[in-house]
């Protein structure tokens, strides 16, 4: 079996929840693996990296250069490809970084790549048996990578349960020597953060979130006015925020802000990992989607098959009413 | 500036249930919608307006068979400049890595300064860009969701990172972009417009033609391959309300003002 690296993000000397779900899917790889971990950066904040990560690694390679202070994935890749043995097996997280670099690293180094993989089932000979989604989590694939010449994966976030803390710590091996000096094409300039918007949804106990199924802008309406109804807020799935139906303040998910509301109404959202993502603290989930293969119904509390045109607004004039009996 | 844009037709999700056929090794392809990868066509879009911005043409390419070519008049009916079928039996069963093998050979064949994908397409892979990159020792990058033009020698890109954050940066000429959703603002195209290009040539390329070896793409070159398709069996999953609207509505009522409350 071919040796099994994982690439560690981290941030402040803080490595990323995946290290150990990265760990994780290492040793569905194979059970006896001890992976070996490979965190690349500059200064105190890569060795305090280094010596966080628990016993699960057999070792710790570090690649210390002050050309990788800010992770860009050209010069790591570069890096990567001076250290790592032929045939290597490489798991990566799938996000930002992840996207950005193993595609080109598995060209480079000659492996087979398989990305957003959510289960590693076993080896048949000189294949990796994964499991994948396709459509949008509305079905799932059986996957065969050829792994004879090595493999890049990025890994799912959330998808491999870590194991327990593995008593320990790792020996850190020190590799900067080997990679040199590093120059790209692309070169990192500044990080904006995003901007604040009207309505901070992160306050709020309930949301009514929309999705594609709202169809036009003019219809948000109908979500904003059982929002008001109930004192919630409105946030959203992606496509919304594509569309420009509404601002991206409201958007719910990995690349939008994480929510931990009291109840959290799935009005039309299909049920991407990446909207799921930014829902914390297992909310009380109601979906309601006319789509009734819609991937939300594997993950709510409770759903209902219904057009959320015809729904929403006799939900709102429920409220009201109620409200209105209440006051009297 | 010569931008290609590389675009891929796919079952519409937003317009199919995707299901298992019955054999369930496969999906249910019958009567399924066809359209442009809805990221792709944001790339188009993007092309067409850096084009508007500092001049050039815009040039959109599929790997297929000819019922692709109508993404790419849809493509030209938007105001891309040329389109290209790239269309050869050796391809067929290619993996990622054969795409951009693929690709390749038409880049190579062109004088393109800017290579956009989308970020991805229906079966979530997001490696094609990030392949063709590689493949040419081009810079790269990826969940772009925006693109100026420095000068003729550079761009100022941002990318889509966590939590809604921007990361700026500059990356050199010629380079490959992979493009998130919703960086533009794809303009509409009519019927109208698609009879426009009707009668439009687009030229289709084989291996030979691209100067593709054959044996790189195809079947069996690929070391990924796809099994099957199947639906997990679901997990606790949601308890699904069967009663009347009215009931429904109701039943929602009570469980969110017991759950979370009114306000």
């Amino acid at each position: 079996m071919a040796r099994i690296f994982t690439y560690i993000v981290h941030k402040a000397g803080v490595p990323a929840d995946s290290a150990s779900e990265l760990a994780a899917a290492a040793r569905k790889i194979d059970p006896a693996a001890l992976p070996i971990a490979i965190l690349t950066g500059w200064g105190a904040d890569l060795d305090t990296a280094c010596n966080s990560l628990d016993g699960s690694y057999s070792e710790i390679w570090k690649i210390a250069n002050e050309a990788l202070a800010y992770p860009n994935a050209e010069l790591i890749r570069k890096a990567l490809q001076k250290v790592l043995p032929s045939n290597s097996i490489v798991l990566v997280a799938h996000e930002h970084f992840g996207i950005d670099l193993a595609p080109g690293l598995s060209i480079k180094t000659n492996a087979a790549f398989v990305s957003d993989v959510l289960d590693i089932t076993g080896v048949d000979g000189a294949n990796l048996k994964l499991v994948r989604q396709e459509f949008g989590g509305q079905v799932s694939a059986h996957v065969r990578c050829d792994i004879s010449s090595g493999a890049v994966i990025t890994i799912r976030p959330g998808a491999f349960k870590p194991a327990e803390v593995t008593p320990g710590s790792s020996q850190v091996v020190d590799k900067s020597n080997e990679v040199g000096p590093l120059a790209a094409g692309r070169r990192y300039l500044e990080t904006v953060l995003a901007e604040a918007g009207d309505v901070d949804i992160t306050k709020f106990n309930v949301l009514v979130s929309i999705g594609r199924g709202i169809q036009e802008k003019d219809n948000v309406a109908i979500a904003q006015e059982l929002a008001e109804a109930l004192g919630a807020a409105v946030s959203c799935s992606r496509p919304v925020v594509d569309a420009k139906w509404m601002e991206k303040s409201r958007q719910v998910g990995s690349s939008g802000k994480t929510v931990k509301p009291k109840v959290y109404m799935a009005c039309g959202i299909s049920g991407s990992f990446q909207h799921l993502a930014g829902i914390k603290g297992s909310p009380f989930l109601i979906a309601i989607n006319k789509n009734p293969k819609a991937p939300i119904f594997q993950v709510a509390d409770v759903g209902i098959v219904d057009d959320i045109l015809e729904f929403l607004p006799e939900l709102t004039n429920k409220v009201r009413e109620m409200r209105a009996v209440v006051a009297k | 500036m010569e931008i290609l844009v590389c675009a891929r037709r796919v079952p519409d999700t937003s317009e199919n249930e995707i299901q298992l056929n019955s054999a369930g090794n496969d999906i249910e392809r019958d009567e399924l919608v066809y359209s442009i990868n809805e990221a792709d066509n944001y790339a188009v879009e993007e092309a067409l307006q850096i084009v508007a911005r500092v001049g050039g043409n815009v040039t959109v390419a599929t790997v297929g068979g000819e019922d692709d070519e109508e993404i790419l008049r849809r493509e030209m009916a938007m105001g891309a400049n040329h389109g290209v079928l790239i269309s050869d039996d050796a391809f067929s069963g290619s993996d990622g890595k054969g795409i951009a093998t693929i690709l390749k050979g038409l880049v190579q064949k062109g004088q393109f300064d800017l290579i956009l994908t989308g970020i991805q397409a229906e079966d979530g892979g997001a490696q094609v860009g990030g392949m063709l990159a590689a493949l040419l020792d081009y810079p790269f990058a990826s969940l772009v969701n925006s693109i100026e033009v420095v000068d003729g020698k550079k761009l100022k890109v941002s990318r889509e990172i966590e939590g809604g954050n921007k990361e700026i940066n500059e990356i050199d000429l010629p380079c490959v972009l992979s493009i998130q959703t919703g960086i533009n603002e794809p303009r509409y195209v009519g019927m109208k417009g698609i009879r426009q290009v009707a009668s439009l040539p687009i030229p289709s390329y084989g291996a030979s033609d691209l100067g593709i070896d054959a044996s790189a793409a195809g079947e069996a070159a690929a070391k990924v391959k796809r099994v099957d398709y199947f639906v997990p069996a679901l997990g606790k999953g949601a308890e699904i309300l069967h009663g009347s609207r009215e009931e429904n509505v109701d039943k929602v009522l009570e469980l969110v003002t017991a759950k979370g409350g009114l306000k």
